[in-house]
């Protein structure tokens, strides 16, 4: 049993008693997608793209990405193909073809709902997506409670002159509005960027900069800016290379802790334990992408 | 005094239409450089406005468009600079801006003041850039200033790597 596992049980231990030591340590790893060039110039361009879910960015060292949920969408917003897929032990990695001129979105954006009511006196549970939300939850459940989130992890790929198609909004989630294009970062400028939650802008949003190559650092070197009311923050990256973005928005319920994801799907090694309701009502929204600052 | 003597020239010049019959007189050293493996360095030639670094426009791109895998497009983006401010929004190969690569030693350049981007440039102050990248080498920029608008003395500046030395006259 390694220490982090070690630690993982004891907090599962401690969870009813401690409810928030599990959330810390269960968040600590970060998700990313890593293309192996952001500017591309020219109508044979490919990138390599490694997807991986890791503390230290950005070396793939715990999990793969899983790939059912990356799509490629292509400058004129059509969706393009994820090519080559393959998953290894520590990371995934596929290949996208830039057939057309301008910028593609690489990325998922999952939506996910959890639930509980109460159906012939026993505490039933769900999760998965809103689609089978809607077809397995009976509609005007007793004691209905649900957790959404909406969870991004994206990149940004752009041969030839940058476009902003891929942007559009959805008004699903945070996402990321682009005043400076993301693929027009250079060292040492400041670039602007806007969030949105839900279509609204996102105020007063703490957005953490995480530097790759922090393993040659003593310091990880992270660093945070907050958006104002209108949603728009500036960010100056200090040097070039790789940089991990990441925003978060959670209002009631977590889900973790008692009644939390694992609540009636039996803990490890046990027998089934009995369902347990969901607290109360909650919601969360993540963004999450790989962004690259070029030299001057 | 003496500024306030130029600005006046400089601001009577710019009064005046931009029919300028000028040429540009350039001269790029490409480097010879002993290594294991050389290729000749992509080159792009450009003109940059001074007061916010934007580009005015581009005289030459030097570039292996005879690649059979990839019509040498794939590299140009290593010309960062350029590629960022002018080159991304261009299509190649360019009339009149297109070329190929060149061998080590000076090379002497004349652009008309009556073609491409030098027709329309308005007279003032500007620099000259002449960005190089090399495969398996490096990259670097070399800025030389200059006026449009009337003949000038050359100036010259030197890279350290990439580009030699560079001399820029107005005709």
């Amino acid at each position: 049993m390694t220490f982090k596992t070690r630690l993982l049980a004891v907090a599962a231990g401690l969870a009813l008693a401690l409810p928030l030591v599990l959330p810390t340590a269960a968040s600590a790893h970060r998700g990313w997608l890593l293309p192996s060039a952001t500017v591309l110039s020219g109508e044979g361009a490919w990138v390599g793209v490694d997807a991986a879910i890791s503390n230290e960015l950005f070396y793939a060292d715990h999990n793969p990405m899983r790939l059912d949920a990356v799509t490629v969408t292509a400058p004129d917003g059509s969706a393009d193909k994820v090519q080559n897929p393959a998953v290894g032990k520590y990371r995934s990695t596929f290949d996208v073809q830039l057939s057309k001129p301008g910028t593609y979105k690489i990325g998922s954006a999952v939506s996910t709902v959890m639930a509980s009511w109460t159906q012939d006196g026993q505490v039933k549970r769900f999760r998965g997506s809103p689609e089978d939300f809607a077809r397995q939850v009976p509609a005007g459940a007793a004691d209905l409670k649900t957790i959404k989130s909406f969870n991004r992890n994206e990149t940004f790929v752009t041969r030839d002159a940058p476009t902003t198609t891929v942007f559009a909004p959805t008004g699903k989630g945070l996402e990321l509005v682009p005043v400076t294009h993301p693929n027009d970062l250079v060292a040492g400028e400041a670039a602007t960027f806007k969030f949105l939650l839900d279509g609204k802008p996102a105020a007063d949003l703490e957005v953490t900069f995480a530097p790759g190559n922090s393993r040659y650092r003593a310091t990880p070197g992270d660093f945070k800016v907050k958006t104002g009311a209108d949603g728009v923050f500036k960010v100056t990256f200090p040097e070039a290379g790789m940089y991990w973005m990441n925003a978060v928005v959670r209002t009631g319920e977590t889900g973790r802790g008692p009644g939390g994801p694992g609540g009636g799907m039996g803990g490890p090694g046990g027998a089934p334990a009995p369902a347990t309701p969901l607290a109360g009502d909650g919601m969360s929204a993540s963004y999450t992408a790989t962004l690259e600052a070029l030299r001057p | 005094m003496k500024r306030s003597l130029s600005l006046l020239t400089f601001s009577a010049l710019a009064g005046a239409t931009p029919a300028v019959a000028a040429d540009l007189a350039v001269t790029v050293e490409v480097p010879r450089l002993t290594v294991a493996e050389y290729h000749k360095p992509y080159v792009s030639i450009w003109i940059e406005n001074p007061a916010d670094a934007t580009a005015a426009g581009t005289l030459a791109v030097w570039y292996d468009a005879g690649s059979k895998e990839d019509k040498g497009v794939k590299w140009l983006k290593d010309m960062r600079q350029w590629w960022r401010k002018a080159g991304r929004t261009m299509s190649f190969p360019a009339d009149g801006i297109s070329g190929a690569t060149r061998a080590p030693g000076p090379q002497k350049l004349v652009f008309s003041g009556a073609k491409g981007a030098l027709k329309d440039l308005k007279p003032g102050q500007y620099n000259l850039v002449v960005e190089a990248a090399r495969e398996v080498g490096g990259q670097e920029a070399v800025r030389v200033p200059f006026v449009w608008g009337k003949p000038g003395k050359p100036a010259t500046a030197k890279g350290a790597t990439e580009v030699g030395a560079v001399t820029v006259a107005v005709k």
